[in-house]
């Protein structure tokens, strides 16, 4: 808070609310620009918990992240919404159903607002939408994982969209505000679904036998990918620094994970299900649990790209994008002739 | 046949046709021309489904013999299953989607409106709730057609031949028998002319701007009110029951 760009971000903030209003803070605006460095006066503002909104300036290097980021997250929803539809035609009740739909219906929402918030930043969508199907741009690798049985319905819901929470409460304070604003919206939903998920889980748990072995084999395989999501160990992430610098993001990968971890070793256990891991302890001076290792030679072949369903992701990416190229078009050309017609 | 066992097979017919139709949209989800359009087909199927489900119960309840509306829906088969051919047609390119689903809206909201004045409450309340939810689909779906058939050439074309393909499975929406006839007496049901000429003029007017051609009414293809359905069903049916099948008695 002892930023000399401090002062200045007040009157900041009411100029750009008013650009008109306020010829005389319009003058000042002038002279702070020319006094400070526009990059100290950006980081005063992230400093100050000042929102950054599109029209202010920002370093190239702050768009480019939070292009990349909020794009992998976009891709992220629309790529999960493939392993979760593959379970909406054999969904085992109507009301399951009638869920699963729903909760798919906001994923594709989701992916929605995140391209929304990609274009304030200068990415148009067709240009993101063409990085995924290239294979460029990377979504979250969690969904090169297979839905093989329904109780991975339940695992989803409940550990994805569980550490994926974790990551969005952050981020709905996250700097940038598009995003932010994106983030509320989209954590009431995801905590939703996780509570869903662990209803599914929770239902199977107390089930039959063989309803109870399916929802433990679905913990087995969805434990590790899901701690996996929250990215490398502190020491060996590449990104960090300056997103929390910039306060895009505020806890780092360890504090999340292990937050996760606390509450989700509970949650396993009022189910009745063994989380997958020899090594999983509580420890009394750090009130935290501590965990095994974490294979990050798993990880690292499956964000290259071998992992069970990353072709198959992208095919069924592909496919939908260009089997739907002439429905686009036709709407386009209705869209234009009717313009013309309405000019004419 | 009693008016019972008449508004029983009436309410399996309602459930059915929701159920399969929504059932054939859910396989879109995810792989939609775009988000919006995956967006719009799920909501599409979720309405869908929520009739089915009011219909089940009810069908269910004026039986009287306990089944609810997971029993009728994943343990009955093929033969049993009660909805028209058309909505059990394969998704095929998005044309053919959506002159399904449009050929299905068009007699859908004419039936649903005249619900909504059965002497059967419980049909009547369920037709009130459903007629803004189908107004809104066939809105939807009559814009599509629109935008195809004026669209690009080659959207004009998918349009026509998929309309050609199903028109073949537009007449059984119109069907009548026993069932209908007992319950048009009791004035429950409504009469299916006024359904007809209802369709007849939704079409014309949407298929005239969207300068595509109405099919001339040939042969028109029926037997799946009398559980006589095509190929399709049963693997739509294997695929729907497969859990409740696998482990009978298993709550989920
Ligand atoms: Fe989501």
């Amino acid at each position: 808070m002892n930023s000399p760009g401090l002062f200045f971000v007040h009157y900041l903030m009411i100029i750009n609310e008013r650009p008109t209003a306020y010829p005389i803070f319009a003058n000042i605006k002038t002279v702070a620009m020319e006094d400070l460095k526009l990059e100290e006066l950006f980081q005063a503002k992230v400093d100050a918990e000042l929102k950054i909104e599109p029209k202010d300036w920002m370093p190239e290097k702050y768009r480019k992240t939070l292009i990349r980021q909020i794009s992998q997250h976009a891709h992220s929803e629309v790529v999960g919404m493939l392993p979760e539809g593959n379970w909406i035609t054999r969904a085992p009740s109507l009301r399951r159903k009638a869920i699963l739909l729903a909760k798919v219906q906001d994923e594709a929402g989701h992916g929605l607002y995140l391209y929304s918030a990609c274009e304030t930043l200068g990415a148009t969508r067709e240009k993101t939408v063409e990085d995924l199907n290239s294979g460029k741009a990377k979504y979250s690798s969690i969904f090169n994982y297979p839905t093989l049985t329904w109780a991975d319905i339940g695992a989803v819901g409940w550990l994805v969209d569980g550490a994926a929470i974790m990551n969005q409460v952050m981020l709905c304070r996250t700097s940038y505000g598009p995003y932010a604003r994106a983030m509320v919206r989209i954590c009431k939903e995801e905590s939703f679904h996780q509570r869903q998920g662990y209803e599914i889980m929770s239902v199977l748990a107390k089930g039959t036998p063989e309803q109870k072995e399916m929802a433990q084999d679905s913990l087995n395989r969805w434990w590790w990918p899901s701690l996996m999501m929250f990215g490398p160990s502190d020491a060996n992430s590449t990104n960090s620094a300056d997103s929390m610098k910039w306060k895009i993001k505020r806890q780092s990968n360890d504090e999340l994970r292990q937050t996760f971890i606390d509450r989700t070793v509970q949650q396993a256990e009022i189910l009745g299900l063994t989380i997958p891991d020899a090594k999983l302890k509580w420890n009394e001076d750090t009130k935290h649990y501590e965990w095994g290792d974490i294979d990050w030679a798993e990880f690292n072949n499956v964000v290259a790209g071998n992992g069970p369903c990353n072709k198959e992701r992208l095919v069924a990416r592909n496919k939908a994008h260009d089997e739907g190229a002439w429905v686009r078009e036709a709407a386009m050309a209705y869209a234009g002739k009717q313009a013309k017609r309405k000019a004419a | 046949m009693t008016i019972q066992e008449a508004l029983f097979t009436y309410c399996l017919r309602r459930g059915d046709d929701n159920l399969i139709l929504s059932h054939r949209l859910g396989e879109w989800c995810g792989h939609g021309p775009q988000l919006e359009e995956d967006i719009a087909l799920t909501n599409r199927a979720l309405d869908l489904i929520g009739q089915a489900r009011n219909y089940l119960q009810y069908a269910g309840q004026v039986e009287g013999k306990g089944r609810s509306e997971d029993d009728l829906a994943y343990l009955r088969n093929e033969r049993q299953y009660t909805n028209v051919k058309l909505v059990e047609q394969p998704n095929g390119d998005y044309a053919h989607t959506m002159v399904r689903s449009f050929l299905f809206d068009a007699w859908h909201l004419p039936l649903q409106q005249a619900l909504t004045r059965s002497k059967d409450d419980q049909l009547a309340a369920i037709a009130s709730k459903a007629v803004k939810e189908i107004a809104y689909h066939l809105k939807t779906s009559g814009d599509w057609m629109i935008r195809f058939g004026d669209g690009t050439a080659e959207s004009h074309q998918r349009a026509q031949r998929a309309l050609d393909d199903l028109w073949t499975f537009s007449g059984e929406l119109f069907a009548t028998d026993d069932v209908e006839a007992v319950l048009f007496a009791a004035g429950i049901a409504p009469d299916m002319a006024a359904v007809k000429s209802a369709f007849d003029s939704t079409v014309q007017s949407v298929l005239t701007e969207a300068t595509l051609k109405r099919p001339m009414d040939a042969y028109m293809a029926t037997g799946g009110r009398q559980g006589k359905h095509s190929e399709h069903l049963g693997f739509m049916l294997a695929e729907m029951q497969y859990l409740q099948r696998a482990y009978p008695g298993a709550i989920w």
